[in-house]
């Protein structure tokens, strides 16, 4: 599957300034494993070292908190947009984000 | 003077003495990084008893680094052996620990209050701003009084008295369109925009600090020890959180002997988030959309919530909530009882308490301390359809015997 991944501001250094990048895979884990391929640093960013998902990182899948869904398990279709937003600093830079989060 | 910096939370990275609150790399939130041993040489029982009775006797456990500037008649509230509450809820022994007449705000808002603006001026900032449920926004409103413009942010439907309770200091009040969490959003992308000091927010950190003077003064006025249960009203879950790491500073410190408490958190059903993790064994916090009468602890997505959890479950505790009926006959028994108006979060704390010993989670035999945090005077309208009403009378005493039938004639 293809998807759009929406970067927060914090993480564009990796990504070379992108706010939005394609990724492919048919889970959120499978989209951060090509995200670490494409640009190396990302998956270190987004998991902790156990590979589980940073608790301070929410994903969205067309605003749908995975939370909600099935977590890192979380099924994608072809074109659908995952939004990386910081937990608790929300605003980083609204263009490019799915919404903040409590602070 | 005992601040090393900030670490986060998460990954133990280091971050300098800053008004900041995010790790830059895991996205963590930032907790205060103490010298503990310079501490321990500075801070012991008999200076402690020394000092004056307010939440500063225990400055060298908060975040300031200059002299305290604000709050300097906050804290050190009334901790009251509650026997007639006791007796009701079928416990040996319960405590109130009563933050509803703080001062000068009549919440507990006034200890972070007084720990963030004292930073706050120490970071230089001239502007001091909240996201507040209604007892930070009067905190922050009151206190910023002296040398600061002063913006609070409350959700547009707090009830009427809580909103004045603000305004009268004539400061900015922002009603938001919104709930809690889409207020503390907003402020959290004005908090990236403008260089103003939002307690909660950027000054987070220091902010959250101040909460832990109320378990250590539970811990002062038990006679320098612990209790065995607390049970803890949870909105974003860092007073749970503060208490806890409060309790453990003293025991580390030595000031205690033993710290085997249970923590428990009371929250309200319409806004449970903590309470449905816990039930279902899970480390997620769900957000919620909050629907209850308890506004001020109505946080659907609560920004400590994960570590709240973790303090309940490495305690042995349970995390129980009570339907809005329930709040409301809270509040009745413990006015009832002990002669304390409190506010709905009282309400839900004191029959999640009742409900704890019911099934035996908080034993009869042991003891109890009830966390008490704001006061009922604010909130009214919630208890004013469920009182008895007015006897009404002529001024004769023919009509006062005709309505009244009391002995002692």
């Amino acid at each position: 599957m293809k998807v759009i991944v929406r970067i927060p501001t914090p993480l564009l250094s990796l990504t070379g300034g992108q706010k939005e990048v394609e990724a492919v895979g048919e889970t959120i884990m499978e989209v951060i494993e090509d995200l670490e391929r494409k640009y190396p640093g990302m998956k270190e960013r987004l998991c902790d070292e156990e590979g589980r998902l940073r608790r301070f990182i929410n994903f969205f899948v067309n605003d749908e908190d995975i939370r909600f869904l099935d977590n890192e398990n979380t099924k994608l279709k072809d074109g659908d947009v995952v939004s990386i937003v910081p937990a608790i600093a929300g605003g980083y830079d609204k263009e490019s984000m799915g919404g903040g989060d409590h602070a | 003077m005992f601040v090393k910096g900030l670490r986060c939370r998460e990954c133990g990275r280091a971050y300098p003495k800053e008004p900041i609150f995010v790790c830059e790399w895991c996205f963590g939130p930032l907790e205060v990084d103490y010298d503990y041993e310079a501490i321990k040489r500075n801070f012991n029982r008999n200076e402690l008893e020394k000092r004056p009775p307010t939440l500063w006797r225990y400055r060298e456990l908060l975040p300031i680094d200059g002299e305290p500037s604000f709050g300097l008649t906050s804290g050190y509230t009334p901790f009251i052996e509650a026997k007639n509450l006791a007796e009701a809820l079928g416990i040996k022994r319960c405590y109130i620990k009563d933050d509803s007449v703080n001062h000068p705000t009549l919440s507990f808002k006034d200890r972070v209050v007084a720990v963030a603006l004292t930073k706050a001026k120490e970071f230089g900032f001239k502007t001091v701003a909240c996201a507040s449920t209604g007892n930070l926004a009067n905190a922050v409103a009151s206190h910023s009084r002296k040398g600061f413009d002063c913006y609070v942010f409350i959700p547009a439907d707090l009830e009427p008295s809580k909103i004045i309770s603000s305004s009268i200091y004539g400061v900015n009040v922002v009603a938001v369109e919104g709930n809690y969490d889409e207020v503390n959003r907003l402020c959290a992308e004005i908090a990236m925009r403008y260089r103003w000091a939002f307690v909660n927010v950027n000054l987070r950190p220091y902010y959250a600090e101040g909460s832990k003077t109320y378990g250590f003064e539970i811990a002062e006025q038990l006679g320098f020890r612990l209790p065995k249960h607390i049970v803890i009203p949870a909105a974003s879950g860092s007073l749970v959180t503060k208490i806890y790491k409060g309790f453990k500073e003293f025991y580390e410190l030595g000031l205690v002997k033993e710290f085997n408490t249970r923590f428990h958190i009371a929250q309200a059903e319409g806004c449970a988030p903590i309470v449905h993790a816990f039930r279902e064994g899970s480390n997620i916090i769900k957000p919620v959309k909050p629907k209850t009468i308890a506004k001020s602890i109505a946080i659907g997505n609560p920004a400590d919530g994960v570590y709240a959890l973790e303090v309940v479950r490495k305690t042995g505790g349970v995390a129980e909530a009570v339907t809005d009926e329930e709040v409301i006959e809270g509040i009745k028994l413990l006015a009832e009882t002990e002669g304390i108006f409190t506010e709905t979060a009282g309400g839900v704390t004191v029959s999640v308490t009742k409900k704890l010993i019911q099934r035996g989670i908080i034993p009869k035999d042991e003891e109890v301390v009830v966390c008490i945090t704001g006061n009922g005077l604010k909130t009214q309208e919630v208890v004013a359809n469920s009182l008895r009403s007015l006897i009404k009378v002529k001024p004769t005493l023919e009509d006062f015997k005709k309505k009244i039938k009391a002995g002692g004639e």
